[in-house]
């Protein structure tokens, strides 16, 4: 029966991420303290939320051919959306100190649903997605693509990042908001107990964005996702209106951002606009692409890699992390323009078709005696 | 005879310039009629008028006694119209079954290709359509691995799939060899038994296939001139106007 369930692909790769899952749960983070790494447990924490961002990057770019720099949009959202719910979590009466400090002595409206947890946790999925889908549907249904696409996006993104700077009333500002000292059922954020609970989050969050993207992009949709991106006016002669499907695989995207942001900022410990910044929106744009974009894995590969890369390369040189990540980003596309796990499969498939033609076809050709003749006639003349 | 597409007195301009300048043009259903016209002509915008990618500036298109003016590319698609383009249009990194799929599929809307399942019936529809273009040794390879001439099949395969009741052809045979060029002609008139179908066409000798294929009574062809038609009627009082003579079968033959 076990054997039967692992021939399945579907299954075998069910049970390859359950077991990767686990190690990451028990097993690496064990190992990682035990030789005096352990402060690496809460940056693979870290880079695994980015995870979760880079697969909505893969859904829109990868599969469906959108561009998106902006995406540092929807992050902030989620971060800030999260951070304001730790914050809250105060005694009755009191409020988060910084809006004494602007002079605010009433939580204003649109904060107060933010002390729930339920709601809170809705709000960053649904803030992102909700923007998103509003955008999109402008953007789309007036036929914007391309290249008009990523700088409309990237526009967005100055708009909100100005827009968060000058708000310090309501969300102070450029100095964002901290949660390290906040409290989160009793306990500190910054302490190890929440610390662990956020990277399982993180994890699981991971796992359950891979879920879900491989389910939208593995049937008929992520077919029709690829057609979009491959030729998007004949997927109009075929009858489908393509701006509802991109309008959905937008706010996906975007909602899985959002996760994100929250995940992240709860263990980075703050959120400012800074993660509106445009360089942090393009570098989600080199984790995909690095990773191999189109493939699912890559995306995940891509970000826990680069951003790896960027925390013991700027350990050792701290001036030159910008220059390696520009290098790296310039190779990819010079050199694997589909990225590691695109480069790894086309090889492997080679390997694999280089090896049946040897035994396949060679002895076959060099036992038809036509073919002989065929190569022998020309000389023959 | 009932006819399944009526055009009237259709112009577009482009920035002042008549790309359609009062074109009348109706289609009987089950016909399959040639158009053919010199560079220029508007053969390709009088295509792009009727699929809804380019609006009339005056006139209208009626398919089954609808005005399709407020109509988008893909409802216009969905109401019966399909269309071949004239380099083959298909998704390049689909297996031609991938390709077809999308194309039979019968929940186009977001929900319905998320959450319909593939239905017996669709899943015969492909296999068949496989038979019918010739594809089944292919089925499952990558479109982008094709043959010019296989491609050409398999977007008429696509569009067939969508099971319209006009289809729209702009140049089928294009480049391709003399053996494809038989094969797409005889594809075609396969078609037509239970299609309405207009194809495009600046090759004279497949035009002159598809109407000795067809039999007398049947074989209809319009001469598109500047924007409008020119005279209609079979191949050979075509071929004898001396208007068309002049603008296009004279040209042609003094090459």
């Amino acid at each position: 029966m076990f054997t039967k369930i692992i021939r399945q692909p579907i299954w075998r790769e069910i049970i390859i991420v359950a077991g990767l899952a686990l190690l990451l749960a028990t097993v690496i983070p064990q190992l990682l303290y035990a030789i005096g790494q352990g402060f690496r447990v809460g940056l693979l924490g870290r880079f695994m939320a980015l995870g979760i961002a880079a697969l909505g990057i893969d859904l829109i770019w990868g599969y469906t051919g959108m561009l998106s720099l902006g995406h540092g949009i929807f992050f902030a959202l989620g971060g800030y959306a999260f951070a304001m719910f730790l914050l809250l979590q105060l005694p009755a009466g009191k409020l988060p100190e910084f809006f004494s400090l602007n002079g605010v002595t009433e939580l204003p409206w649109f904060w107060q649903p933010f002390a729930s947890l339920p709601f809170t946790l809705l709000a960053v999925i649904l803030i992102p997605s909700l923007v998103a889908a509003i955008v999109g549907y402008f953007v789309f249904r007036n036929r914007i693509r391309g290249v008009y696409f990523s700088i409309l996006t990237q526009a967005a993104l100055i708009v909100f990042y100005n827009l968060f700077n000058s708000q310090q009333k309501w969300i102070n500002g450029t100095n964002g908001l901290k949660t390290d000292s906040a409290m989160f059922f009793g306990k500190v954020v910054s302490s190890i107990e929440v610390q662990w609970l956020f990277y399982l989050c993180s994890l699981f969050g991971l796992v359950g964005a891979y879920g879900i993207c491989r389910w939208l992009t593995n049937g008929r949709f992520g077919r029709l996702l690829m057609a979009i991106r491959d030729d998007e006016p004949r997927v109009r002669f075929s009858g489908y209106d393509p701006t509802g499907f991109k309008v959905f695989v937008l706010a996906v995207s975007a909602a899985l951002a959002g996760i994100a942001g929250a995940l992240f900022t709860v263990q980075s410990g703050i959120i400012t606009p800074n993660a509106m910044d445009i360089s942090f929106s393009i570098e989600m744009i080199i984790w995909v692409a690095v990773g191999g974009r189109g493939t699912l894995v890559g995306a995940i590969i891509g970000a826990l890699l680069v951003n790896f890369g960027k925390s013991i390369l700027s350990e050792q040189f701290p001036a030159f992390w910008l220059f390696f990540q520009g290098a790296m980003f310039l190779v990819v596309v010079a050199a694997v323009p589909d990225g590691l796990v695109g480069w790894l499969r086309r090889t492997g498939q080679e390997i694999q078709q280089r090896g049946k033609s040897r035994s396949a076809t060679f002895p076959q050709v060099d036992l038809d005696e036509n073919l002989q003749s065929e190569k022998i006639h020309p000389s023959g003349k | 005879m009932d006819r399944i597409l009526n055009i009237q007195e259709l112009t577009v301009s482009f920035d002042g310039f008549k790309a359609l300048n009062d074109l009348n043009f109706s289609l009987d259903r089950g016909e399959l009629r040639v158009v053919i016209g010199p560079n220029g002509a508007g053969k390709t915008t009088f295509l792009d008028v009727i699929t809804g990618k380019v609006k009339p500036t005056r006139g209208f298109v009626q398919f089954k006694d609808r005005n399709l003016r407020n109509l988008s590319e893909d409802q216009i698609s969905r109401m019966g119209i399909g269309r071949k383009f004239q380099t083959p249009r298909i998704y390049q990194k689909l297996t031609v079954r991938q390709n077809i799929e999308l194309a039979v599929n019968p929940h186009k809307s977001l929900f319905g290709t998320l959450l319909g399942k593939k239905s017996p019936t669709s899943q015969r529809q492909v296999a068949d359509l496989l038979g019918v273009v010739g594809l089944e040794p292919k089925a499952d390879i990558t479109a982008e691995l094709l043959s010019h001439g296989e491609k050409q099949r398999l977007e008429i395969g696509m569009l067939v799939a969508q099971s319209p009741e006009l289809l729209l052809v702009d140049e089928p045979v294009a480049g391709l060899t003399d053996e494809e060029t038989e094969e797409v002609g005889q594809l075609l008139l396969n078609l037509s038994a239970d299609h309405s179908i207009i194809v495009i066409e600046h090759d004279m000798e497949f035009v002159r296939q598809l109407s000795a294929g067809l039999g007398s009574q049947q074989n209809r062809v319009t001469v598109l001139h500047e924007g409008h038609v020119l005279c209609e009627g079979s191949m050979a009082e075509v071929q004898k106007d001396p208007q068309v003579i002049a603008v296009y079968l004279g040209s042609e033959e003094q090459h």
